[in-house]
């Protein structure tokens, strides 16, 4: 077991962990965080991407270990004081989720791509969510819903 | 999902590194930025004793010049590299290529050194690594620093000049500022590692192409420098026509797997029509 | 009076944001795998990694010595008390089928197949010890191609004697709704045209987002069962059929799911393992599957060949019809099984009127992943077959594809149509529905862009694709389902509760996994009753609220379970007039019902329907001897299928070069009938939209000689993200459904059904002048440049069965730095 301390959506947690504990384990299972969930195996599918000082990574592929001393913040961390973040609310405006099970990972990656580009082109979004699988909406919604969210107020994380 | 138990330590500094890589011995495994290796261990197809994570030695991190080279520590991510003002300047094709790995996420995290010493011959790293003759700088137990050029660099599939008990440190890129580069990547879903891809980089004066360099990605079981084609280019127009004439060569000597994405003989001729792209491009730009 | 002021005259077509959204852009989501009770325990599954082998032993000792295990079973420790996996739909009465057990102790008959499990109080002690458990195989061959396993060479169950499963026939002469195909056939041949193609359905997997996960907990009087599902009623049911736990002893509920497609409606053995160990452990037990696991042990899709011969005139006129069918059913014969084929049976025929039509249909066990409904469910399978041969039958007679359609499809004016299999479509404009099209896609501009590229030689060539398809929806009248041996009826069931709030609380029987039926019901009970639809909520997906219910699939939950909603309204209002008169002292007679107000004829008095549920809450002042309570159940069995068509138009650019496609454009008109929610249909059409491109262009299940699944992970079964599709122009029309009162068809399926073909045929268009008539799906970069290169020998490249090494664990260099 190795202690850590990590900072997630505002609040200091000290744990003991197992070194092969995965961060998105560690979230959901010890800081009861499911809202951020596990989609596959491979990395491929994005459902669990989490910012790790303010910079999206996929949680299943960073160690428990690996948090210790840094910042996440998840898809519970958003909405400050009641109030959705712009992208969330996109997402709800533009119907960019049906079953809603990649929708945490897709929202976080949203967010860094207009991070990283506040006014991306229809092509930039698809490509920035490239690591992100959904299998409800075709995409479309989803791309209109970063673009609302990019018109709307441009990039804050 | 669950990787099997293993012990962990995360030196801060490259001697400790080494020092518990001589420890951990066969068993111990080495985690840069882990992209690839958690993907392993998580569908436990590997379960080292120990995970040696090189995330904490700052002093493998960072872009900087040396004389005529860009020197990269092996540890500096892929989107650091991307966002390189320095790469862009001097290596081109290292950026336009390091832009192609995964996705942001992976990029996020996953770091050059990392991808190059894993040597996934269908990673995108190798091929402009070797196309822009990159020098790797190895770290051994005694203490010393070996450099391994590109050529010598890449052994077989997932195998390197880097030994066991030794890690990767710098990769010195010689600068090719000016030069013109381009990547072309063929894969059927973005997602995808790639089924063939090629890095050309070229220096055209006036019309001409004076120098090319042209690396081929998955087209055998190490990236691989088509020289017939370099050397074909030397002194040709720029055009579609000529370009086509000395491209045709690219795939010879190749031996690309066959798999779900398509066999060999498909891979060498994806191998010419990309190669010309890539080098119609490098030269455009 | 009450708040209906500032509504919109009526919920029904007004495009209402989800109710749903907020748990789920939150995090504050409901998923079976969040589930966490006290004394908990964790299940890791053992799984056999071959197609077709002979258990000669397990040890199981190292595996139950290991820390924190609780217990290790197999197959024979679970004996009966595991139960049996069932068929509900036997398509003929000598259907052959091996009993499915959960956990087999023999015999395994697919790669992935359990064979035993892990008990221990971690999922990580779980999966540590799984790996301690030593089976010692004896390998059996393995029947694993289609066609060579209709030979019988190699059986997947030598029990059997065959592989042979069903066959199923409709003949439209037979069954006197049509004439005699071979002699159309046969005339075709002297002085018409007869196009014979034999097509290939690829494998596909469902790869629903949410891996599959159930928890059982069998303390307390009940045992309930959460589970990723669509269909918790029918597991409750088949539970109960084949453990003898009474049914009023088994609550399952599935909570948020996410995603199904067909893929979560099955009774999976991995439910009934859980379900077994946990009533003989007394404990609650959690099982979550991995990616990988899921791939390879959920159902898969689709998987069939179809031959297929088309008789027509000279002049394009169709005359007969014929569809020879092998459909691989996988190592066992699922819930749905051979059904899924026969559910494509009333349809190759789609929106034309044949005169003669046969169909035939022959199920085959192989040692592959059991396949059952995949979105669709045999519709695609159906429109991929006649929408391809509407073109190939066009370049024969080199008509313009569209012109043949026109020529043959029912008009307008002769609804309602009995077509060939006896099918009453009641209503449909196909001519509006593929005018809107051609005009918003651009056909003619893109004709000419396509005949440019053509005559200019360029490398890359555009091709147009048309799909104007039909299917049958609504799963069903029951008397239909009867019919056809299926076990179960159609119907569905609600109940409507008025609360003394003046709240409605509103309980559907269909079971939601992302379709918005909270949103899009609330939407039509609002309208019944006249109450905001902020004040109805939908209940739903727990058979001890919802007791009664047949769950999600087939198009069903609007058309059936939204009907059933009316009728229960209809119940609630017609028990509320009495109380009304009875409180505004008027006549029954004088009573008027309008936008939730019960209203005295001629006067302004008047009630809400709210204010008449807290007046009944009450209960003071009530007519004598009334019940207190406006409460009311409806259930609602269909008389017809429901028929949405539409007309789907998609270009294409092939990089002859390279066998790259790139879409340009996709243009859809659907008429679904009436629409609830345009914001819900569009994103259903959408979705449907790329898994039916992904059929045609990217997704594969590929086995190699040996029977193991090569496209085993999101690495290699290659599903498109965003980065890969497009924008899409989608339309739709309403012509009202005349088999239900809100008008509605179905839509869930509609965009999956009607995309492959157009994609297919658009491919083919942008290459026919280089000698291509077909490309196996899904149309690889690989097949399509090799198809180019062999100009026209029609070659099904064979797919190399193996995966690019990544994650191979043959690399274990040291130094190296990952």
């Amino acid at each position: 077991m190795t202690r850590i301390s990590v900072s997630v959506d505002g609040a200091t947690y000290t744990d003991d962990v197992e070194p092969r504990t995965l961060l998105v384990h560690y979230l959901r299972e010890q800081l009861g965080k499911t809202g951020t969930v596990v989609g596959c195996d491979t990395s491929n599918c994005g459902a669990c991407t989490v910012h790790l000082d303010g910079r999206s990574v996929k949680s299943c592929n960073v160690l428990a270990v690996q948090a210790d001393g840094h910042d996440v913040t998840t898809i519970e961390g958003l909405a400050q004081g009641g109030e959705l973040h712009p992208m969330q609310k996109a997402f709800h405006e533009c119907h960019a989720l049906q079953c809603g099970y990649c929708t945490p990972g897709m929202i976080m990656q949203s967010i860094d791509v207009l991070n990283d580009n506040p006014h991306p082109s229809e092509q930039e979004i698809r490509e920035g969510l490239e690591g992100n699988l959904c299998r409800c909406t075709g995409y479309h919604n989803i791309v209109r819903a970063v673009q609302q969210a990019a018109s709307s107020t441009g990039a804050q994380a | 999902m669950i990787p099997a138990s293993f012990a962990y330590t995360a030196p801060t500094s490259l001697s400790e590194a080494l020092s518990a890589l001589a420890a951990g011995g066969d068993e111990a495994k080495i985690m840069a930025g882990g992209q690839s290796l958690l993907p392993i261990l998580r569908m436990r197809l590997n379960a080292p004793s120990t995970v040696i994570d090189l995330s904490k030695i700052e002093e493998l991190r960072g872009i900087s010049e040396d004389g005529d080279h860009v020197v990269v520590g092996a540890m500096t991510t892929h989107s650091d590299v991307v966002t390189s003002e320095l790469l862009q300047q001097h290596a081109t094709l290292l950026v336009q290529a390091v832009k192609e790995v995964a996705d942001p996420q992976i990029r996020h995290r996953g770091t050059l050194g990392g991808a190059l010493a894993h040597a996934d011959p269908a990673g995108d790293v190798g091929a402009p690594a070797l196309a822009l003759d990159c020098e790797f700088m190895i770290a051994s137990q005694d203490g010393s620093r070996r450099t391994v050029g590109a050529a010598d660099f890449f052994v077989d599939l997932f195998e390197t000049a880097v030994g066991e008990d030794e890690l990767l440190v710098q990769i010195r890129i010689p600068k090719h500022t000016g030069w013109g580069a381009h990547y072309e990547k063929f894969v059927r879903v973005k997602h995808q590692w790639s089924i063939v891809a090629v890095g050309a980089t070229v220096r055209v004066e006036g019309e001409t192409i004076a120098e090319a360099k042209i690396g081929l990605t998955n087209m055998g079981s190490t990236p691989l420098r088509a020289t017939a084609v370099e050397q074909a280019l030397i002194g040709k127009p720029a055009t579609d026509e000529a370009v086509r004439e000395a491209c045709a060569a690219a795939a010879d000597g190749t031996n690309p797997p066959s798999d779900l994405n398509g066999d060999s003989d498909y891979r060498k001729h994806l191998a010419t029509v990309l190669t010309r792209r890539a080098v119609l491009a490098a030269a455009a730009g | 009076m009450t708040v209906t002021d500032d509504r919109p005259t009526t919920e029904v077509g007004t495009a209402r944001l989800r109710k749903e959204d907020q748990r789920l852009i939150t995090g504050r989501t409901k998923w079976t795998d969040n589930i966490q009770l006290t004394g908990m325990l964790h299940m890791a599954m053992v799984r056999s990694p071959f197609a077709h082998a002979k258990i000669t032993a397990i040890d199981t000792s190292a595996a139950a010595a290991a820390p924190n295990v609780m217990a290790v079973y197999t197959g024979a420790d679970l004996g009966e008390g595991q139960g049996v996996l069932i068929n509900a739909w036997p398509i003929t009465p000598d259907q052959k089928a091996p009993t499915h057990l959960p956990m087999p102790s023999e015999r395994v008959a697919f790669a992935g197949e359990i064979v035993a499990c892990v008990v221990a109080r971690s999922a990580a002690a779980a999966r540590d010890a799984a790996e301690l458990v030593d089976v010692d195989y004896e390998e059996l061959p393995a029947a694993l191609e289609l066609k060579d396993a209709l030979s019988d060479r190699v059986l997947a169950h030598p029990d059997l004697g065959t592989n042979k499963s069903a066959y199923w026939v409709f003949d439209s002469k037979e069954a006197g709704t049509g004439g005699d195909v071979e002699e159309a056939i046969a005339k075709a041949r002297t002085d018409g045209v007869v196009i014979e193609r034999e097509f290939r359905q690829n494998r596909l997997i469902p790869a629903f987002m949410e891996p599959r996960s159930v928890v059982v907990d069998p303390t307390g009087e009940q045992n309930v069962m959460w589970s990723a599902t669509q269909v918790p009623h029918i597991v409750r049911f088949a539970l109960a059929a084949t453990t003898g736990v009474p049914e009023s002893k088994i609550r399952v509920i599935a909570p948020d799911v996410g995603g199904g497609f067909g893929g979560k409606l099955q009774v999976t053995p991995e439910e009934w393992i859980v379900w077994s160990v946990a009533r003989t452990l007394g404990k609650p037990v959690k099982y979550t599957e991995t990616r990988s696991e899921s791939l390879v042990a959920a159902h898969h899709g689709r998987d069939q060949w179809q031959k297929l011969t088309m008789a027509a005139e000279k002049d394009g006129t169709l005359t007969g019809f014929k569809v020879e069918l092998t459909a691989d059913l996988g190592a066992y014969v699922a819930v749905v099984g051979g059904g899924v084929p026969v559910l494509g049976a009333f349809m190759f025929n789609s929106i034309y009127k044949f005169s003669s039509y046969h169909f035939a249909c022959q199920t085959v066990f192989t040692n592959k992943t059991w396949t059952d409904a995949y979105r669709g469910a045999g519709r695609p399978e159906a429109t991929f077959g006649i929408e391809r041969m509407m073109d190939e039958l066009a370049a024969e007679l080199d008509m313009e594809p569209l012109e043949l359609r026109r020529k043959n499809w029912i008009s307008s004016d002769e609804f309602p149509f009995t077509t060939v299999c006896g099918m009453e479509y009641d209503s449909g404009n196909y001519e509006a529905a593929t005018d809107e099209a051609t005009a918003s896609f651009g056909y003619d501009e893109l004709r000419a862009e396509q005949k440019r590229r053509r005559d200019a030689g360029d490398p890359v060539q555009l091709g147009i694709g048309i799909s104007t398809f039909t299917e049958m929806c609504g799963l069903a009248p029951s008397r239909v389902l009867g019919s056809l041996n299926y076990g179960a009826g159609g119907w569905e069931a609600a109940s409507v509760r008025m609360l003394a709030t003046g709240k409605v609380e509103v309980v559907t029987g269909a079971s939601a996994h992302g379709q918005g039926h909270e949103t899009a019901f609330s939407q039509i009970v609002a309208d019944q009753l006249g109450v905001p639809f902020e004040d109805v909520e939908i209940l739903h997906g727990d058979t001890q609220i919802s007791h009664k219910g047949m769950d999600t699939y087939g198009s069903r939950s609007l058309v059936v379970g939204g009907e059933a909603l009316v009728k229960a309204s209809e119940k609630v209002i017609a028990k509320a007039k009495p109380v009304a008169a009875h409180l505004l002292e008027a006549s029954v007679d004088d009573i008027e019902f309008s936008a939730g107000r019960f209203g005295v004829r001629g006067t302004d008095q008047g009630l809400s329907i709210q204010e008449i549920a807290l007046a009944v809450f009450a209960a003071h002042n009530l007519p004598d001897g009334m019940e207190p309570t406006l409460d009311a159940d409806a259930v609602y069995d269909p008389v017809n299928f429901s028929f949405p068509h539409g007309t789907h138009l998609c270009a294409v650019e092939v990089d002859t070069e390279t066998g790259a496609i790139k879409m340009r454009k996709y243009t859809c008109v659907d008429d679904i009938g009436t629409v609830i929610n345009p914001l819900i249909v569009e994103g259903q059409v959408h979705g449907g939209l790329v898994q039916g491109i992904a059929q045609a262009l990217w997704e594969d299940a590929v086995y190699d000689d040996a029977g193991t699944l090569v496209s085993g992970s999101f690495v290699d079964y290659t599903l498109p993200t965003a980065a890969d599709t497009i924008s899409y122009d989608v339309h739709h029309r309403s012509t009202p459904s005349l088999t239900n009162t809100l008008g509605t068809k179905g839509v869930g399926e509609a965009g999956t059904i009607a995309s492959t073909p157009a994609v297919v045929n658009a491919v083919i268009d942008a290459i026919r002048h280089l000698g291509v008539d077909d490309i196996v799906m899904p149309c690889t970069p690989e097949r399509v440049w090799k198809a180019i290169r062999s100009a026209g020998a029609n070659q099904a490249a064979p797919t190399v069965g193996a995966a690019q090494p990544h994650f191979d664990e043959s690399e274990t260099e040291n130094g190296a730095a990952l």
